[in-house]
């Protein structure tokens, strides 16, 4: 009971604490909406092929575009409280429902790629850890170094040209195999076939993140006193390193993989724009392509509201894993 | 591209510095590990009670900021070394463009598709068009250089300065500026350059400057807290006694002993602008009117069953490029951090 009161008191802090951010970022966002070149009516009449300037100024006032900014800012807080993010007259749809069609394909790439390089960077980690010093220590900094300075574009399309064109054993982008009627195993083998690649390309950077930042971590709890006292009461080294060690040194990892949430949207564009997958990303990009900027900047504004959440997530995580932490006036 | 910096939440905004202090902790873990220590945890003092009282005591004997013993720890750092050298061909490269490809290197000078080796006159090949790789690789690197170089410039004055004001003024002032520092990091700065990219149109100076007003609010963390913990130390209290103005006092009194981190993070930064700017070329989005690693790659992608060496090249000038950066960055960490971490 007081458990859950304690992370009910800091869910209400964060909360109360991500109001203005979300705040400042919608204003932002309206901002750089105006700023774009051409608006609704432009982009309407483009489609539609001609345009009087009767129609023009007609469908300005149906849009509220003659309007004072602060009015247009009031309208654009009153959609957006409607989960209205505007019309694409391209794609036909509210953009809204545009976002949400793509972005479970968004999440479980990011998941994967994050799930990925939480296992092999923090697996990387504690052998560097362990090794400190000696060349399986060295070879892995340096391999992480490498993998932090790798662009995932180009490793992404370098996979493309390892395991698709030349090994043909993996496909070379899109999301599933179109047209079977696989259900069940097959069908979750065949998404995993295509997911592949794409997760391992976007976590590649994190690989090296979480390696360095693991192995930091556990360096520094490894001269800590209860390590010395777990190693005194006749521990062996792996259930040290393990149980005592590792778990003390996950913490910060856990707190900073959160907040990659943000990189990641950001990898995931390009990454997706190299292996088609239809998610956020790809909208984005044909949305720079089309100039069709209230998509784009829905997706903006939507990635941002993921990345507070993600935050809030993290804040109630690391309260219920590290019990001190109690919720801060 | 919107990369995520192992300094972006750098530093916990809300945290004290003082617990950086770690004497065995070697430099690369005040790096990396600081960032990950989560914000509350500092409010325990005893959990770094034992580390705390041999870290004061080191404190104590350690002689105060010492440039030329950075300087002699970072020219004997293999790494920094290694990754200087690297840059230096790089340098030397971009430099080098005019004089060995004074042509352009976006016109045609030879049959479509040369692999390397093929023609000993384009070494590196020829691509769809029948332009120099080699060419483009070489003007390529002036281009990343300088606008890894000018977007960090830009990045690192507005995020200091805002950083100083946070730091040094605190209070309400700092409160707002924090505000906006946290919205730009919730942003996921890959897409507002994209947008910011999209609104101007591309061309160099507004890629650079797009880079650089996705990239200041790590800086600004950075200085800030910086900024937090040297505005309590004595002899800033000293210069404010002596009747200095708050001006001064940024300037000449806490920006130099400010300055350590903010110099590697900026190395990083370079490399991340660099990466950026060749993901937004890849994407399309580069200026169209000069030849970048990025849009080769882009270009090369097309082909890339075929003619996989025109993706491959270019992205690997990159990889050196960025590695050289973050080998630097490493190295001028383990020059610099040693002080900072006693310091503090």
């Amino acid at each position: 009971m007081h458990q859950f009161l304690r992370l009910s008191r800091v869910l209400a802090r964060t909360l109360v604490h991500a109001v203005p951010t979300v705040i400042g970022i919608v204003i932002l966002d309206f901002f750089l909406l105006r700023l774009a070149p051409g608006d609704a009516a432009d982009v309407m009449a483009g489609e539609s092929g001609a345009a009087t300037e009767e129609t023009m100024a007609a469908l300005r006032s149906r849009f509220g575009l003659d309007l004072p900014v602060l009015d247009q800012l009031l309208a654009y807080l009153s959609n957006l409280a409607h989960f209205s993010l505007g019309y694409s007259p391209r794609y036909n749809m509210p953009v809204a429902d545009l976002i949400l069609q793509r972005l479970p394909s968004s999440l479980a790439l990011m998941g994967i790629a994050l799930g990925l390089a939480l296992v092999i960077g923090v697996g990387l980690g504690v052998v560097m850890a362990t090794q400190v010093g000696r060349w399986p220590d060295r070879v892995l900094s340096v391999l992480a170094l490498l993998f932090y300075s790798v662009p995932s574009f180009w490793i992404g399309l370098m996979l493309i040209v390892l395991f698709s064109v030349h090994l043909g054993w993996l496909p070379s982008g899109g999301a599933g195999s179109i047209g079977t009627e696989a259900t069940g195993l097959a069908a979750l083998l065949d998404k995993a076939r295509y997911m592949l690649l794409p997760a391992l390309a976007l976590s590649l950077f994190y690989v090296a993140i979480y390696a360095r930042l693991t192995r930091a971590a556990m360096l520094e709890v490894r001269s800590q006193d209860f390590i010395r006292t777990a190693r005194a009461k006749g521990l062996s080294p792996m259930a040290v390193t393990l149980r005592h060690a590792l778990r003390n040194a996950l913490l910060p990892v856990t707190t900073i993989a959160g907040v990659h949430l943000g990189g990641l949207m950001g990898g995931a564009v390009v990454v997706e724009t190299v292996y088609s997958w239809p998610g956020l990303g790809r909208l984005a990009y044909e949305a720079v392509m089309s100039r069709d900027f209230t998509v784009l900047l829905g997706v903006l504004l939507l990635s941002s509201f993921l990345v507070i959440l993600a935050n809030i997530l993290v804040d109630l995580l690391q309260a219920w894993l590290d019990p001190r932490i109690e919720a801060a006036p | 591209m919107s990369r995520p910096h192992l300094t972006l939440v750098s530093d916990g905004l809300p945290l004290p510095v003082a617990h950086e202090a770690e004497p065995e902790a070697p430099a690369e873990i005040a790096a990396t590990a600081s960032p990950a220590r989560p914000a509350p945890l500092s409010a325990w003092s005893n959990v770094h009670a034992a580390d705390a009282i041999r870290a004061s005591s080191a404190q104590a004997q350690l002689a105060p900021p010492d440039s030329r013993r950075a300087l002699k720890a970072f020219v004997k750092n293999p790494t920094a070394m290694t990754g200087l050298v690297f840059l230096a061909l790089v340098v030397a490269a971009a430099l080098a463009a005019p004089i060995l490809y004074p042509d352009d290197p976006l016109a045609m000078v030879a049959r479509p598709l040369l692999w390397p080796g093929q023609d000993p006159d384009f070494p590196l090949g020829t691509d769809s068009l029948g332009r120099d790789v080699a060419a483009g690789l070489f003007h390529g690197a002036r281009v990343s250089l300088m606008v890894g170089l000018a977007a960090t410039a830009i990045g690192l004055l507005l995020g200091t300065s805002v950083g100083a004001l946070a730091g040094y003024f605190g209070g309400r002032l700092d409160a707002l500026l924090v505000r906006l520092i946290e919205i730009f990091q919730s942003i996921p700065s890959f897409i507002l350059l994209i947008v910011l990219v999209a609104i101007a149109q591309p061309t160099i100076a507004t890629i650079t400057v797009a880079i650089g007003l996705v990239t200041w609010p790590t800086i600004a963390r950075l200085a800030r807290a910086e900024f937090r913990a040297i505005r309590a130390k004595e002899f800033v209290a000293a210069a404010k006694s002596l009747g200095y103005g708050h001006t001064r006092i940024i300037l000449r009194e806490i920006l130099p002993n400010a300055l350590p981190p903010l110099i590697v993070t900026a190395s990083v930064m370079v490399a991340m602008a660099i990466l950026n700017e060749s993901a937004l070329s890849f994407m399309g989005m580069g200026d169209p009117n000069v030849v970048s690693w990025g849009s080769m790659i882009g270009a090369g992608r097309e082909l890339l069953r075929t003619a996989w060496f025109l993706t491959a090249l270019p992205g690997l000038v990159i990889v050196f490029t960025v590695l050289a950066l973050n080998l630097i960055g490493d190295g001028l960490n383990d020059a610099l951090n040693p002080r900072l971490a006693a310091e503090r």
